[in-house]
């Protein structure tokens, strides 16, 4: 498999590049930030987006979508990045679409999948619990009943959840936090007696909320996919999520640095181009190297997930873990070259700063998958 | 498609009938055939497997016939590379004429320059060195100052070079010579082939901190070498020169691969020093290191791959090449410091009380500095970078 895009995935690719620079530039997120938009992302945008086919670019042709394939998404996900673009893409699509896709029965992927594939529906799964991403550290208790399951826990970091439609809701039915086995998975009406939604505002201004579960009572058939079993799902779904949120990083971290090394070649001091300062281009030039290493890993890691090789799980943590130190060296170098106006709000480095870090630590840091790597690979 | 599987097939087959068992491992530094005058065999078994190489012209796979190669167009030779690797087919010949010397006179020289150096080259017979710096030019290869001047149809030479590898065991030299003292720097040097057994040539030995004394101080003493030895023109050696360093760049990047080392890995080490019953590193700093240095290397590998790639999906973007040295050899060095950090002293020793293979490590260790500033430093590559891959000014 070629580790570049092919024409119809360039063409894909192009159109997002397109749709982000004439729709959803930097200034778009600025408005949502400062006018606190309640909604948090630009309904307009996402009807249009939809529009255009990025909701259904991974979903099978049954449920509505065009079978493109992760890498596909992958590609779009490298462009929104750049403009850091704010929708459900990776909340609602890669992450639930691929979970219901995983887990769901027939009945729930036919009656989600075309929903979210036509932005109809907004779906986010409620997983973390604690600062640091830990999906087998879930504690949230889901209590067998008399006809369904009582939850009782609380939930952060869940993206896009103060609009969702419906919450994934990683539960504990048995066993103890720390191990695979026991982990359930429900569908959850946000609106379900005993749920507290409380958006919470992050640097970045993307949107995420902490949710509590206080008694809430979910039938048998919030079930999604085998009581006790839902972790192997989780894990595949977290995968296409990573790398599709890889990918988006990776687009914020070469727009950084190009930006950077533009600022190079105007900003004059000692009556000279900054540019010319080898000490300066020597970080650049180290970055650059940089880009280009996270470059093929991403691509290699997209590469095993669409041919589903074993070692796809391993290589997507490889991606997630190369590119997170990368965005935290390239944000940090971003800043600090552009001197004084970097750390400003008027200059939009900034927000690549902020949004950097926020993705860094989403669905795992570099700690998380290098581990995770290391585990994957029997060492 | 088919052409290229069944071509694939053909050299597997022929890898597997000709190449002996005991050449598919990794040789020792004292089991490399190198070519040249004095060539030796260690074994008979390697004696075979070079002279079957020859007669195929597989020492240099991607030459045209009439040279002494198999004529290999690009796809070919990954092919044949790739078939070489998965049976661990060590190579037949290791020549600094395969490398460097050959591909440039090819690129540059003149029709009776490849008919004379090219088939030696690729048949073992005569072994080159390289001759570019100085003691006093380094990074600042062309303030190089070794002098040709001019007598009639020959250059009279006086000089030195240094680092020159095996300049003590080399039959010919590639040589950077300054022909005009007046021009500016890169527009008085010329490229200039002569034997080594010239009179007046003398090559000393330096010993390294690896304890290694593969590289020379080459001296020269109103050596005489005909003028048509230039490749290329009078004066213009640099365009040469500077195509050169970029075979030494692709070279060294793959140092990893090709380099005779101790075969150790972090992952091995860390498993062996650090792991439990089930190979699991139970430092978790260690491990997570382990898994950075993996991720790194094997992104550094697949580059290569995603460069032709992208040229196959007509998006190739030839910047990418000037990343493999750095990131390569930079790489190196931090691997074998995490060895070290692992291995403790047993990656350490020098001598008495540890095995070969142990101070093989300790050398590997130290040999890695060497590579990240040979063949241009570190700091050059990222010169070099800075200026043509991101189009940073010049003062």
């Amino acid at each position: 498999m070629s580790l570049a895009f092919n024409e119809e995935q360039r063409s894909l690719k192009d159109t997002a590049r397109d749709f982000a620079n004439d729709n959803t530039p930097v200034e778009a997120l600025r408005k949502l930030r400062d006018s606190q938009d309640e909604q948090g992302y630009s309904k307009e945008h996402w009807a249009q987006m939809v529009e255009l086919g990025f909701g259904g670019v991974i979903f099978p042709e049954a449920y509505g979508g065009f079978d493109f394939g992760v890498k596909g998404l992958a590609g779009c996900m490298e462009e929104f990045g750049r403009t850091l673009t704010v929708s459900p893409l990776l909340s609602s699509v890669a992450l639930s679409g691929s979970l219901i896709l995983e887990a769901g029965n027939e009945a729930q992927k036919n009656q989600w999948l075309p929903a979210i594939a036509m932005g109809e529906k907004l779906v986010s799964v409620a997983l973390e619990e604690s600062s640091r991403h830990n999906p087998q550290g879930v504690a949230l208790s889901a209590e067998k009943v008399a006809d369904g399951y009582k939850l009782n826990g609380k939930k952060t970091l869940v993206m896009d959840g103060h609009v969702a439609d419906l919450l994934l809701v990683v539960a504990r039915t048995s066993e103890q936090a720390g191990e695979q086995d026991g982990i359930s998975l429900f569908l959850v009406d946000p609106k379900a007696q005993g749920v507290e939604v409380q958006r919470t505002t992050l640097t970045d201004s993307r949107n995420y909320a902490r949710v509590e579960f206080s008694d809430v009572i979910v039938a048998q058939d919030a079930l999604l996919g085998e009581e006790g079993q839902g972790f192997a799902p989780l894990d595949k779904a977290l995968d296409v999520a990573r790398i599709c949120l890889a990918a988006e990083m990776f687009g914020g971290i070469q727009e950084a640095s190009e930006r950077t090394v533009e600022y190079f070649k105007e900003r004059k001091q000692f009556g000279v181009l900054i540019g010319t300062f080898q000490a300066l281009q020597h970080r650049a030039a180290h970055m650059y190297t940089e880009v280009q290493v996270c470059k093929t890993i991403l691509m290699d890691a997209l590469n095993a997930l669409e041919s589903q090789d074993d070692n796809a799980p391993a290589l997507i943590s490889g991606a997630k873990a190369k590119i997170s130190e990368v965005a935290e060296l390239v944000s940090n170098e971003a800043v600090q070259l552009h001197g004084g106006i970097g750390v400003t709000d008027e200059l939009d480095i900034g927000l690549f700063l902020k949004r950097a870090r926020l993705s860094q630590i989403l669905l795992g840091d570099e700690r998380f998958h290098y581990d995770r790597y290391a585990t994957l690979s029997g060492f | 498609m088919s052409d290229s599987k069944a071509f694939r097939q053909e050299i597997r087959t022929w890898l597997e009938e000709n190449c002996p068992e005991s050449m598919r491992t990794k040789a020792k530094p004292e089991e490399q055939v190198w070519g040249g005058r004095n060539i030796q065999f260690p074994s008979e078994d390697a004696r075979v497997w070079f002279e079957r190489c020859v007669e195929k012209g597989y020492c240099v796979p991607d030459w045209p016939k009439e040279y002494g190669g198999a004529g290999f167009d690009q796809k070919q030779t990954r092919i044949f590379q790739q078939e070489m690797a998965r049976l661990n087919c060590r190579p037949p010949q290791v020549n600094l004429g395969i490398w460097m010397a050959g591909p440039a006179i090819l690129e540059f020289g003149t029709e009776e320059q490849k008919r004379e150096h090219l088939p030696k080259i690729a048949r073992g017979e005569i072994r080159w060195c390289q001759g570019y710096s100085e003691p006093g030019a380094g990074s600042d290869l062309a303030g190089l100052q070794c002098k040709a001047e001019s007598d009639g149809d020959e250059y009279v030479i006086n000089g030195s070079k240094i680092w020159t590898s095996y300049a003590d065991h080399s039959d010919w030299i590639y040589c950077l010579v300054r022909t005009d003292s007046d021009a500016p720097k890169h527009n008085g040097i010329t490229f200039l082939l002569f034997d080594m057994a010239s009179e007046g040539v003398e090559a000393k030995p330096i010993e390294l901190i690896t304890g290694e004394t593969h590289f020379c101080q080459t001296f020269f003493d109103n050596v005489r070498v005909p003028k048509k030895n230039a490749l290329g023109e009078e004066n213009k050696g640099w365009t040469v020169a500077k195509r050169v360093l970029e075979f030494e760049r692709d070279m060294m990047s793959d140092m990893e691969s090709t380099a005779v080392n101790s075969g150790q890995s972090p992952r091995s080490i860390g498993q062996k020093f650090l792991g439990d019953d089930e190979g699991r590193v139970t430092d978790e700093v260690f491990r997570q290191a382990i898994a950075r240095h993996e991720v790194q290397r094997r992104g550094l590998e697949m580059s290569q791959q995603r460069m032709i790639d992208e040229y196959m999906q007509g998006v190739g973007d030839p910047r990418v090449a000037m990343i493999f040295k750095y990131v390569g050899t930079e790489e190196e060095k931090s691997k074998y410091e995490l060895m070290v950090k692992m291995a403790g002293e047993y990656s350490l020793g020098w001598g008495e009380g540890y095995t070969e293979n142990e101070i093989q490590m300790t050398k590997d260790w130290m040999g890695a500095k060497t590579h990240s500033i040979a063949g241009g430093t570190s700091e050059i590559q990222l010169n070099i970078i800075a200026k043509r891959a991101l189009g940073l000014p010049e003062k």
